[in-house]
């Protein structure tokens, strides 16, 4: 049966896991992310599951990898400092293809920073701050239901593309309360990883010869041994140091993702169909570009929002259609310009793309934006 | 079983020669670690083998169970989630030095105060063999290492006491040399319901032996022999006798609860009472 609930936005990602099956979680406690631990060590015992709070941040994800060897689907959960040392496990279960979903709830840094208060600094570590080329998929809720949506949906795109997937919060989503509409839990389809068939003998945990290059994933335990690394393997996952292999596995790894962006970029148009200026925001800075929509549209500057729910792979596609539609796009963050680098980059100079950039612990207001999409406005000369 | 047959059962086929360099020892530890598997009885499918990064962790790849070749000093994380989500298998840590005491101490203390049911087959080579022979945490005071080209001023581990007091309840320690009794130390770690430690002697003469000009690969497993001493005896010696000498044999064995089984509780609590 369905149920509204006011909740927290840390809670609603609690929730998620449970309703998309996750049966284990590993973790060390860090603002402002601890309440999605706190949660699930309450949660996951009632349906069998499993909570542990490891010795430091990096036992948190290991913890969790070991765990999803078994076939369970798993989380971790953190901020800033903490994401920076989960960062090398990260990697191997990009390479490794280990499923897991990780929660990095932002919060101003570097370093310790300003532990309670949001920033959107970490964008840039999403995508890469893990060692080495490796793909990743990145998603960023914006509200409360969200929090829950795109946390079961995490687990659907980590299950089916063997691969971790960042839940990136920032401290306004994790701690926001908000309604929440949670359906039914046995409504909701549990995702499953593809499962090997054939001899176990012939079972190679690595090869991407089936058609959409993710290879079947054996649970430990139950009959198909196979061997686990992080070192360039092949097929049956096997250390192999020739380049042929490094070239073939992260060809594959790649592939694997960036051919099926349809599937995994999602994106949300907000007020967009007849804009002239765009803003594109993310999180819990899109909720401001939301509100300086309207307000800019009362105003008589026909505005309209882009945002990115899935941050990486980046929505290529979508953010240079708007740059053939719109004569201004403003990106608004709360850090120093990360993703506007990227939405310049795609644009191409087809508009123009400025920054509208806050880090001094509060949050964007509609108002700001309003201001910059008039000034944009202004610029381009009375359209 | 005579080892041939072993390699056969419980070696990946295709995958040996091993990595290791002439004289080393880490292929007597893992021939004892599969003697011991082999009188375990155990199914294959039902055991895993967890290592981190370096000489001794390369073993995993070799063995035919569920294996993980983990991140350097990681493997104990990855294993007590194995264990934690899959409380039935049987569970084996293949590490080193350098893997368990140093990048992965952290790990090594909190996994033996869990008293989780992870058996720790610890390959002590002193040295960071892979990377060129740097002094390690089990080191001994005043060695050469490609670090310590004047003599090292740190002072080693004694694992097996660490271990005890994190809160270990089985702990050993065998040699290359005293390779029968080292099957027995890894047999009864296995056994053994809770966190078990066998550290076991190796040797690496082409590393810190040749630093250190302790000879070569015999004359090293011949230093074990002369230095060894079963515990018993080894606490009747006098400071002075101790000097030069190591304990062998359990140097460790307690009952406390099991980590695995303790939770086991708390998820039949929850489901009685519902949630919280």
């Amino acid at each position: 049966m369905s149920k509204t609930l006011l909740m927290q936005g840390n809670k609603a990602v609690a929730e998620g896991a449970v309703a998309a099956g996750a049966e284990f979680f590993g973790g060390y406690p860090i603002t402002p992310s601890t309440e999605i631990a706190e949660e699930l060590s309450a949660l996951l015992p009632t349906i069998g599951g499993t909570f542990i709070q490891m010795e430091d941040e990096i036992a948190g994800i290991g913890v969790a990898l070991g765990a999803s060897l078994t076939g369970k689907k798993v989380m971790t959960a953190t901020s800033g400092p903490g994401f920076s040392l989960k960062q090398e496990l990260i990697g191997y279960a990009a390479l490794a293809e280990i499923p897991i979903v990780i929660v990095n709830v932002q919060r101003v840094g570097p370093s310790t920073g300003q532990p309670t208060a949001p920033a959107q600094g970490d964008v840039m570590q999403a995508r890469w701050g893990t060692h080495g080329d490796h793909p990743i998929i990145v998603l960023t809720p914006a509200s409360v239901p969200e929090c829950f949506r795109l946390t079961v949906r995490a687990y659907e795109l980590s299950e089916k593309y063997r691969t971790p997937v960042i839940l990136l919060m920032d401290e306004i989503i994790g701690h926001m309360r908000e309604k929440v509409q949670l359906p039914a839990y046995d409504s909701i389809p549990k995702p499953e990883r593809k499962k090997p068939l054939g001899p176990p003998e012939e079972y190679r945990a690595y090869s991407g010869a089936q058609t959409d290059l993710v290879p079947p994933m054996a649970a430990f335990g139950q009959g198909r041994r196979w061997h686990v690394t992080g070192l360039i393997h092949d097929e049956y996952g096997f250390p192999d140091g020739s380049g042929k292999a490094t070239q073939e596995l992260l060809d594959r790894l790649f592939a694997k993702i960036n051919n099926h962006l349809d599937d995994i970029v999602e994106t949300e148009e907000y007020r967009l169909d007849d804009a002239d200026f765009a803003l594109v925001a993310y999180g819990g800075t899109a909720r401001a570009a939301y509100a300086a929509v309207d307000l800019a549209r009362a105003e008589g500057v026909k505005a309209g929002l882009l945002r990115p729910i899935t941050i990486w792979p980046l929505a290529e596609k979508q953010l240079k259609a708007l740059g053939g539609q719109v004569k201004h796009i403003i990106v608004a963050e709360m850090n120093r310009g990360q993703y506007v680098l990227e939405v310049e980059r795609t644009v191409a100079g087809r508009c123009p793309v400025t920054l509208y950039a806050k880090c001094n612990n509060e949050a964007i207001a509609p108002a700001e934006l309003l201001a910059a999409l008039q000034k944009a406005k202004q610029h381009t000369g009375g359209a | 079983m005579f080892m041939e047959q072993l390699i056969e059962k419980y070696f990946r086929p295709g995958r040996l020669p091993h990595i290791w360099c002439p004289g080393c020892a880490n292929g007597i530890i893992t021939g004892a670690l599969v003697k011991a598997i082999y009188r375990t009885g155990l199914d294959k499918d039902n055991i895993a083998v967890v290592s981190g990064i370096g000489c001794s962790s390369r073993a995993s790849g070799y063995l035919d169970f569920n294996t993980v070749h983990s991140a350097h000093g990681r493997a104990l994380p990855f294993a007590t989630g194995i264990k934690l989500a899959a409380p039935q298998m049987t569970v084996i840590v293949i590490t080193g030095d350098g893997d368990a005491a140093a990048i992965g101490g952290n790990h090594f203390i909190h996994a033996a105060r869990r008293n989780i049911d992870l058996t720790v087959l610890l390959y002590n080579n002193n040295t960071y063999g892979m990377t060129g022979g740097q002094y390690s945490p089990l080191t001994p005071t005043n060695s050469k290492a490609s670090t310590a080209p004047y003599g090292t001023v740190d002072r080693p581990f004694d694992l097996a006491a660490l271990a005890r007091g994190a809160g270990a309840t089985f702990a050993a320690r065998g040699s290359a040399f005293h390779a029968p009794m080292l099957v027995d130390l890894i047999l009864s770690g296995i056994r053994h319901k809770g966190f078990s430690l066998v550290e076991a002697v190796a040797s690496c003469p082409i590393s810190y032996g040749r630093q250190n000009k302790l000879g070569d690969a015999p004359a090293m497993l011949k230093w074990q022999r002369d230095h060894a001493v079963p515990a018993a005896a080894y606490e009747k010696l006098n400071d002075e006798q101790k000097a030069d000498k190591f304990p062998i044999g359990v140097l460790h064995q307690a009952d406390a609860p099991e980590y695995t089984e303790e939770y086991a509780k708390i998820i039949a609590r929850a489901r009685k009472e519902g949630g919280h």
